[in-house]
């Protein structure tokens, strides 16, 4: 297993190096010239020709893009536009908010998605079954800044039900769980309509196997027969779709820290974006990128300690 | 129009009377047993013999009741040591399924979970019936690995099924299968998928433990060869319904139902030449589940069939040597020629 993971991270070396140069593209591809838009409209000529010099974007790009790599792997991602600060410490002060809406959303949706999966796969073809589904279907289907906009309304500005108001929960901000719970809720909602559905036709393929009818004719509570041997099964291929899920997460994590106005990553690239604060948005992709790449090791990983009939090397 | 239900088998651990199991589709009801009836004497080995679809695999499966939707067990008894398992509820059934009554499958590639390790699917029985500590029932599962002769049990509990060849499977779920020791052991075609230096060694196995054991077992298989080693007594199935019970010798030295001539025509044997036409089969095929003759199920395909053959169907008769026939040959109300010689039928 520990040879496996090394390997699985030496094999992300080129994903890295792709990464690493879209990122440093993201500089040349904006249009207009950097070094004009980080001296500012009203810089003169020999400020900009300064600028470009300490930019270094006299230099052959190979040259660079290599000055680009040498200060990414020392952590210097250069400084925010707007703020003169390292962009690495900007960066890192936002990334806490979104790994945690990020992961709780995973855990959100993995619950529900699980529970739902497997409630409708046991009850194959019932009315149960179609219902589960459909509401799985409208999750997967609502926008998700919809989804958060609709929350704010009825849950957290609130409506007057019998005399009880409905705004429960805060509308911005992250750090009190009141604050944490719609957001959460927003992101998870499309996660666990996946894996939900995801699940349920795994398990359907699963019940029907012979190993299953193995355990049942050993005596085994039917229970057990569902959550022992037919999900763990189960589980392989949803697995993947878990990691890839997490991916899209971190992407809907700038539209639900928009809406609900959280100081994460998301919401500051979104910024830097508006104010062209390109070093900012540079670094936050490259973060996003890299979380990414490591959550699906990880999810190789598990995927991998699930399917025992996968050779490991 | 009673059916024979009393079947002249001294000390039957388990008797099955006039059980119907079913699969329910939208437009109709497909029987695929249909008022079956047998006996399995203890100690004694069972062999229920019949082409694909002719209702063993349901019959073995309907007596531990793993019937699953669409299908239902719609009537009958199945007596396991004087009580019958259709009374009982579903928890105390699992009390029986694995401990009492075991069950050894067809696929051995495929019968065991692959996110398990050997020594888990075995050791659980042990858990669940006999309440061991996980560690117990490891150490029992490497003792039944040996028993079952497989070599370094030690290192084979803690494989994964994909680690090991179909034989060695099919061993494991006899291990699995004998772990609670069970008074009855369901084995449905156990060698059919295997190689057959394979299966020889996995009958000889079954045989030896039988013995050993002294449990009783159904052998559910299509081979005749695998009858004439293996069991006591035989069942003929013919869609849905046994067509003839008799002891093995009787049925092989005295076969009364066209079907068994039929089926014992298409057994190869290498004792006598027979020049080129030495094989024969039995002509057309099992018809379709909603396509039930009128008469008697094999009448379109039996070479003796007369008018009442096509027009009712037949009972099972017990004769005086206390083997069964479901045949209009045998009775007095016999329309066809009366010199009829079934067995003179025989070219094997």
């Amino acid at each position: 297993m520990f040879t496996f993971i090394v390997r699985r991270i030496i094999q992300t070396i080129p994903v890295l190096i792709g990464v690493t140069i879209l990122t440093f593209s993201m500089m040349h591809l904006i249009p207009g010239d950097p070094a004009q838009i980080i001296a500012g409209e009203s810089a003169s000529p020999e400020q900009i020709e300064l600028m470009r010099e300490r930019l270094g974007l006299n230099d052959p790009l190979p040259v660079q893009y290599f000055d680009y790599i040498r200060g990414v792997v020392t952590g210097d991602l250069g400084n925010s536009i707007r703020s003169g600060r390292a962009v690495s410490s900007e960066v890192f002060l936002r990334l806490r908010p979104t790994i945690e809406l990020a992961v709780y959303s995973t855990i959100l949706s993995v619950f529900i998605g699980l529970i739902a999966g497997v409630f409708a796969a046991v009850r194959r073809g019932g009315l149960s079954d179609s219902l589960v589904m459909i509401v799985a279907l409208f999750g997967l289907s609502l926008p998700n800044f919809w989804l958060g906009l609709m929350l704010i309304q009825y849950l957290a500005i609130g409506i007057d039900i019998f005399g009880i108001n409905t705004g429960w929960f805060a509308a911005s901000g992250w750090g009190t769980w009141q604050q944490q719970v719609l957001p959460v809720l927003t992101l998870g909602t499309a996660g666990a309509a996946i894996i939900a559905r995801m699940t349920r036709s795994s398990m359907l393929e699963v019940i029907d196997q012979d190993y299953i009818r193995t355990a049942r004719a050993k005596g085994v509570k039917e229970r057990v027969v569902i959550y022992r041997h037919a999900l763990k099964n189960a589980l392989i291929p949803v697995v993947t779709v878990v990691g890839l899920q997490f991916g899209t997460l971190l992407g809907g994590a700038v539209l639900t820290e928009t809406v609900f106005a959280i100081n994460g990553l998301g919401r500051l690239i979104v910024d830097s974006i508006r104010a062209r604060d390109f070093p900012i948005v540079q670094g936050g992709v490259l973060i996003f990128a890299l979380l990414f790449v490591f959550v699906n090791i990880a999810v190789d990983v598990i995927y991998r300690l699930l399917n025992k009939r996968i050779d490991l090397n | 129009m009673a059916e024979t239900t009393d079947i002249l088998v001294e000390e039957p651990i388990l008797e099955v009377r006039n059980l119907q199991t079913s699969f329910f589709t939208k437009e109709f009801e497909v029987k695929a047993v249909d008022g079956v009836n047998f006996a399995v004497p203890k100690g004694k080995t069972l062999g229920i013999v019949g082409e694909s679809g002719s209702g063993k695999s349901i019959t073995s499966l309907s007596i531990l009741r793993l019937i699953k939707n669409p299908g239902k067990i719609k009537g009958g008894e199945i007596i396991f040591k004087g009580e019958n398992l259709l009374d009982k509820t579903e928890s105390q059934m699992r009390q029986i399924r694995g401990n009492e009554i075991s069950m050894i499958f067809q696929e051995p590639m495929t019968s065991l979970n692959p996110v398990y390790t050997v020594g888990q699917q075995i050791s659980e029985a042990f858990i669940i019936h006999q309440n061991m500590s996980k560690k117990e029932a490891m150490l029992r599962s490497v003792e039944m690995l040996e028993l079952v002769g497989i070599p370094s049990p030690k290192q084979r509990v803690k494989q994964y099924p994909h680690e090991l060849s179909g034989g060695m499977r099919q061993r494991v779920m006899i291990a699995m299968a004998l772990a609670c020791d069970p008074e009855l052991l369901i084995a449905d075609e156990p060698t059919t998928a295997l190689d057959v230096t394979i299966q020889a060694q996995i009958l000889e196995l079954m045989e030896d433990l039988q013995d050993r054991l002294g449990m009783s077992t159904i052998m559910i298989t299509h081979d005749l060869g695998v009858v004439a080693e293996t069991c006591d007594y035989v069942a003929v199935m013919y869609m849905g319904k046994v067509v003839e019970y008799a002891t093995v010798k009787d049925l092989f030295k005295n076969p009364k139902h066209p079907y068994t001539v039929g089926l014992l025509n298409s057994l190869p044997r290498h004792d006598i030449d027979l020049g080129e036409e030495d094989l024969t089969v039995i002509q057309g095929s099992v018809p379709a589940p909603d396509q039930i003759p009128e008469g008697c199920r094999f009448a379109p395909r039996c070479p003796f069939a007369s008018d009442i053959c096509h027009e009712r169907l037949p009972h099972l008769e017990q004769s005086e040597d206390g083997n069964q026939i479901r045949c209009w040959i045998y009775t007095d109300e016999w329309d066809g020629d009366p010199e009829v010689n079934v067995n003179g039928e025989r070219t094997s």
